[in-house]
């Protein structure tokens, strides 16, 4: 089957994404096309889920956040199925020990448990204000990291001719700009899943943040104006640029030198980034979206277990979160961050105790009205044969049916804006329970 | 206030002496010159310096110090002339002694291959030892090929034969990042590109489809017909990612006309092309038909029976494709839309179609029919496309004769322009139109790239390691050298408010002016 045919059938065959909580163990696994399981009640396969609570107030401004894990995140050993004897055969040395061993997993759901280096997420896991996606992805096989990324950026798995990407093409559908910095890039260049025709602004990580440009100089703006003036399209360009740029370094130093008088020392490393994200965003209600992309998962070689070359990066990705969520203050309750990777990796270590490029992931949700406390999706199980190609997790959840939830549901965006922004995507959030308090 | 512009140009050589005519003009008789332009100003045909522009703009990477005139002077008609035929104009030995200094870029694929690929990788090392293997090539290579395309495009008297170079390699875009893609980015120009760059389409076709850079990049090495007795291990079956490519691509376009069957059946015609590992380690040249891989079968392509002939079935679909309707459609739109307008006018891309079709893909006659149309000459089109970042960094790195020393940093820049040499992920290759383009930050950054660039400090200037030099020994770009140089490009208008500012910024407006965006 070739790849445009092998999406045209999973859009048959799998209309209506199937996405309940899971996490009893390891029976519940359905195999994938057996509907009985959607017409359980969500609430009865929810597992670990918080005491009720009530929707918070923020101010009102829905907010996304996505967090970009490029090289294809260990999903397996973020999100690990402990209660799984067939895991710890796939893995004998990189698997996460079993909760209540020397860094083993934190339990989440009897059957799940958590990287022991995320643990500075485990006050929103048992708050309710994080969840994961397991065994979802994007349908198209690529296992190229550049391919499959950008099928996820753009939205249009197998179809690579799409230009913009389609956090992009959110902002067609969201109330008209009043503000340049509607959608904030952090780093270098756009990437691909920001890229059209809606204005973008980019800030750069680390200390070049705050490191004035040459056009940042009074004295140039103040040359190049008289330049810009007209009417045309590049002029306007120019304005709206500067425009962004002056709010973005006002608000910038501000908040810095408040910080460096209160004595408090500036983060390092991404926590420094997402600290400024936050309170940028806390600030400026009308930052509607943001994109942040995190390097370094590609673990072929000494991948570690609960200690080790993962587990370095993941620590610092949780305290990057954290140091997100904290700063957002009350936007916090206005916003959702999700965290994704183009693809997952093989469910059986490699001999050099790694793991090479799979098929099947989990998303991560975290929001301050978010249904969290749970795991969501359907488990297709990890015995041989629910395996895809005998070797990855199975994708039972496309991720275009999570990001149509959280667009709809969140970001208030319309049913018929949905197949605009995910053209090939006839699904939409058809069997998606509610993910928002 | 192009008339007046017209008008001060031809009189005027300083750029002293026009600015004091200016700020007369600007004093007293502005509402005069508006007066007489209304609706002529679009009607007016080119003066002679525009023509000269115009041909710098869109048949080379803008003006260097000097350029105008010499156009002006031997006439733009000559200068199409000689620019279509790139073998009468000789390369500077200076940028033939930088070209050859190059090693890697005199080795055959094979060599590189085995210098710098699997080959040279012992798979017994540590893997500190591996990694620092596998680092050579875009340590050691990668510059070397972007220096090589630097140098040409700025220095090279054969202008049109580096943006036809630059145009094909777009659309036959491969990406330098996918693994072996890298050894043979620079043969891949060098031989494969460049040669046929004015040459007949059926040659560069060709050239494309049998080059290792292509064969790896969309796969079609490892495909093999279904069933076949070397069907086995890694190409164990058909793999149709090129022969998609090759159709809606490089040839017919997404609606030349083919089905989902034309393509399985251009895959199974193109099984067995493929790399030959052992023949590369042998010294030999990469490129084998793989007999024992070939689909055997009788086809039918594109509605035609093609009586199966090995290897000449390939060559016979590749004559199809290159003398088909639909890809003298689609590379004629292509080539309005790069020399002429974004908005492609339907008339000419006929003209140029039925060109195309009638001289069996003779590029050099379809050009010549583009550049000898109306619509080239026409004011609507003139100054008017916004330069995309390649175009942007080239003509500034030559209307200020700063030369190319260190292809690093020029590539650095394209990378936070989304314009990265050989970085564009995926077959298609990056657009050329003002709507992928212009936006905000990436203006902002033009802007500030082109502060930086005049300052005489560059490090494209200097080898990479040299110090800068100190403020003293710097040599910023001079800006009334530089509004000679682009003439016209900059307009009166403009030049009035960049000559307004502080004396040490001008240069850095004139390059980062709205005017200077355009061509």
């Amino acid at each position: 089957m070739n790849r445009r045919d092998f999406i045209r059938y999973l859009g048959a065959a799998g209309s209506g994404a199937i996405l309940v909580p899971i996490g009893l163990s390891g029976c519940a696994v359905a195999p994938v096309g057996d509907k009985s399981i959607s017409r359980a009640t969500p609430a009865k396969l929810a597992y670990g889920s918080p005491a009720p609570r009530g929707h918070a107030n923020g101010d009102g401004a829905p907010r996304m956040v996505v967090v970009f894990l490029r090289g294809a995140v260990d999903g397996m050993n973020v999100v690990v199925p402990h209660g799984d004897p067939e895991y710890y055969r796939a893995r004998p040395s990189i698997a996460v020990a079993a909760p209540g061993q020397a860094n083993g997993a934190i339990d989440l759901t009897g059957y799940f448990g958590l990287h022991p280096a995320l643990r500075p997420l485990m006050p929103y896991w048992e708050g309710g204000q994080l969840a994961f996606v397991h065994a979802s992805g994007s349908p198209d096989g690529s296992r190229s990291h550049f391919e499959a990324q950008d099928y996820m950026e753009t939205g249009t798995p197998g179809q690579h001719n799409t230009r913009d990407g389609w956090l992009n093409r959110v902002m067609d559908y969201l109330p008209p700009a009043q503000s340049p910095l509607q959608a904030l890039n952090v780093g270098d260049a756009t990437p691909r899943i920001l890229a059209g025709h809606n204005v973008v602004a980019n800030l750069q990580t680390g200390r070049a943040a705050t490191r004035p440009g040459l056009i940042d100089q009074p004295r140039m703006m103040q040359a190049y104006a008289p330049l810009y003036e007209g009417d045309d399209a590049v002029a306007k360009a120019y304005r709206d640029g500067i425009a962004a740029r002056r709010e973005l370094m006002s608000e910038i130093n501000s908040q810095e030198q408040q910080m460096a008088n209160n004595g408090a020392p500036l983060p390092n490393g991404l926590s420094l980034d997402t600290a400024r994200l936050g309170r940028l965003m806390r600030h400026d209600p009308r930052i509607r979206l943001a994109f942040l992309a995190v390097g370094g998962w590609d673990t072929h070689i000494n991948q570690g277990n609960g200690t080790g070359q993962l587990a370095g990066r993941l620590a610092p990705l949780a305290e990057g979160l954290a140091t997100l969520a904290r700063e957002l203050g009350p936007a916090f309750n206005d916003t959702v961050i999700v965290v994704m990777s183009e693809f997952g990796r093989t469910f059986r270590e490699n001999g050099n105790g790694g793991t090479d490029h799979g098929h099947g992931n989990a998303m991560w949700l975290m929001g301050g009205n978010l249904r969290g406390g749970k795991i969501y999706g359907q488990w297709p199980g990890l015995n041989q044969a629910a395996l895809n190609e005998g070797r990855d997790l199975a994708i039972t959840t496309d991720f275009r049916a999570v990001l149509c939830a959280l667009s709809e549901r969140h970001m208030r965006i319309t049913d018929g804006a949905l197949e605009k922004i995910f053209p090939q995507y006839a699904a939409g959030t058809k069997g998606i329970p509610n993910l928002f308090i | 206030m192009r008339p007046l512009r017209q008008l001060i140009h031809p009189i005027l050589g300083s750029v002293r002496a026009r600015r004091a005519l200016l700020l007369v003009l600007l004093a007293g008789s502005l509402d005069l010159a508006r007066a007489a332009t209304p609706g002529a100003a679009t009607a007016a045909p080119l003066s002679e310096q525009e023509r000269a522009l115009h041909v710098l703009n869109r048949l080379a990477y803008g003006p260097r110090p000097g350029d105008l005139e010499q156009v002006e002077r031997m006439g733009v008609k000559r200068y199409i002339e000689q620019q279509l035929h790139p073998e009468r104009i000789p390369l500077p030995a200076d940028l033939q002694a930088r070209l050859a200094a190059l090693p890697g870029l005199q080795m055959t694929p094979a060599q590189l291959f085995v210098d710098y690929g699997p080959p040279s990788i012992d798979k017994e090392a540590d893997k500190e030892v591996k990694q620092a293997a596998r680092q050579r090539a875009p340590r050691e290579l990668t510059p070397q090929f972007h220096t090589a395309r630097l140098l040409q495009a700025t220095e090279s008297p054969r202008q049109l034969e580096e943006v036809m170079t630059e145009f094909w390699a777009n659309h036959f875009n491969i990406f330098e990042g996918k693994e072996w893609v890298r050894y043979w980015v620079g043969d891949y120009e060098k031989n494969a590109i460049r040669p046929y760059a004015l040459g007949h389409f059926r040659d560069l076709l060709g050239a494309v489809a049998h080059h290792p850079a292509m064969l790896y990049y969309l796969d079609n090495w490892l495909s093999s017909g279904a069933g076949t007795p070397g069907a086995r291990g890694r190409f164990k079956g058909l793999n149709e990612n090129y022969a998609r490519e090759l159709m809606e691509l490089h040839t017919l376009g997404v609606d030349g006309g083919y089905q989902q069957t034309d393509v399985i059946t251009l895959a199974r015609i193109l099984s067995g092309w493929t790399i030959d590992v052992n023949a590369m380690k042998a010294g030999a040249a990469p490129f084998a038909f793989a007999v024992q891989r070939h689909d055997n079968a009788p086809k039918v392509f594109l509605g035609r029976p093609l009586a199966a002939s090995g290897y000449q079935e390939g060559e016979a679909a590749l004559d199809i494709l290159a003398n088909h309707p639909s890809t003298a459609r689609f590379i004629s739109t292509q080539l309005v839309q790069y020399f002429v307008s974004d908005q492609p006018d339907p008339a000419l891309v006929q003209r140029l179609t039925q060109k195309f079709l009638a001289t069996q893909g003779d590029l050099r006659a379809v050009l010549q029919t583009l550049f000898d149309s109306p619509q080239f000459w026409a004011r609507s089109n003139y100054q008017t496309q916004f330069k995309t970042p390649y175009q942007f960094v080239v003509s500034a790195l030559r209307a200020s004769d700063i030369p190319v020393r260190n292809a690093k940093p020029v590539n650095g820049a394209l990378g936070q322009f989304g314009m990265p040499l050989y970085g564009w992920l995926t077959p298609e290759g990056y657009k050329y139109s003002e709507a992928a383009w212009l936006n905000p930050d990436a203006l902002l950054r033009r802007i500030n790239f082109a502060g930086n660039l005049v300052n005489g400090k560059s490090p494209i200037a200097r080898a990479e390691g040299e110090p800068a030099p100190s403020n003293a020994d710097a040599r910023p770009v001079d800006p009334r050298r530089l509004l000679d140089t682009l003439g016209p490009a900059i307009s009166a208008q403009a030049a009035a408010k960049i000559t307004a500012a502080p004396e040490n910024v001008q240069a850095g407006l004139i390059l980062g002016s709205p005017d200077f965006m355009k061509r």
